[in-house]
């Protein structure tokens, strides 16, 4: 596998998300220029944390349109594997290939800290190899993460379970207290349809060694290049 | 080809939390204002553009507002005025 992390202006989880691969060992690693129009071979795309274009207008709004972008809407709708972190997430949404759209979390507070998360969906490719159960500690720092869809859209999500990851205390349990941002439901991430593009809020690329606070991050790199488990 | 100013206003759609308007209608009660019932924040954008009709300029601005300025999924749009 090879992993291919975008850097656009004003990303800053790149480096994270190059070492977190380098940490996991789950497979080689490059950067990815956002001016580049070629994936450079890649199996699997990170479009990481920061603030792409300084986040003007709306946070993933103008990154979208990069030239880097068109390749990686190509290569996920041929079914490559694309996951997008917090603001990763963001120009994912942005960009129409997961639906739903992120406000200014509620209270207006840039939110850095970690949380639990309940993994929702761990038959995904993204999380296979996330125990039953187990609720995941990482970290969140975003100020847009409070996710809204109607509720067309978000009865799609139900239906077709592709909501993966809750906001939930340390036993799983999933409550308002626990709600960093205001997303609607605790939405943390969410997985398109054909289940190869996620996006998420918390950073599985903070969460890979025992000296950063925890290593359930591992568990999303890890499940990428799992053999798949029916 | 002449010169126009195109303004645009962009704002939440109905139903759609606008927490910088919750917060400023909270700041707004502690003030002593404590009839505001409600705030909604929006963007203005003033876009100038040459073209050769001012109904060119308000289909060019209404495209490049759909695809860039407003997000569908939150947002409305209106041009509100030109010159």
């Amino acid at each position: 596998m090879k992993f291919g992390v975008v850097i656009f202006p004003g990303s800053n989880c790149d480096f994270d998300s190059y070492q977190a691969i380098k940490t996991t060992a789950v497979g080689d690693v490059c950067y990815l220029w956002h001016g580049s129009t070629s994936l450079n071979g890649c199996n699997v795309i990170i479009l990481p944390g920061g603030f792409s274009y300084g986040d003007y207008l709306r946070s993933g709004a103008i990154a979208r349109f990069s030239p880097i972008m068109h390749a990686v809407v190509d290569f996920a709708k041929k079914g490559g594997l694309v996951i997008g972190i917090c603001n990763g997430f963001q120009v994912l949404l942005e960009v129409g290939l997961l639906v739903g759209a992120m406000r200014k979390n509620l209270g207006m507070r840039f939110v850095c800290k970690d949380v639990y998360l309940k993994v929702e969906n761990n038959r995904t490719r993204f999380t296979r190899k996330c125990p039953d159960g187990k609720a995941l500690r990482m970290p969140i720092a975003h100020a847009e993460g409070n996710y809204f869809t109607d509720e067309e859209t978000l009865k799609m999500l139900h239906d077709e379970n592709r909501i993966v990851f809750r906001y939930c205390d340390k036993k799983g349990d999933i409550n308002p207290e626990n709600n960093p941002n205001g997303a609607l439901e605790n939405i943390a991430g969410i997985i398109n349809k054909e289940g190869n593009v996620l996006g998420m809020m918390p950073h599985p690329e903070r969460a890979c060694e025992r000296i950063l606070g925890s290593e359930d991050g591992r568990f999303i790199f890890e499940s990428i290049v799992a053999e798949r488990v029916e | 080809m002449a010169k126009y100013t195109v303004k645009i206003e962009v704002r939440f759609k109905p139903g759609v939390l606008d927490p910088q308007g919750e917060t400023i209608k909270h700041a707004l009660f502690n003030l002593g204002y404590d009839n505001v019932e409600s705030v909604k924040t929006g963007k203005l954008f003033w876009v100038e553009l040459e073209s050769n009709t001012v109904e060119n300029a308000i289909q060019t601005v209404r495209q490049l507002a759909d695809k860039l300025l407003a997000n569908p999924v939150i947002e409305d749009f209106e041009v509100v005025s030109r010159k």
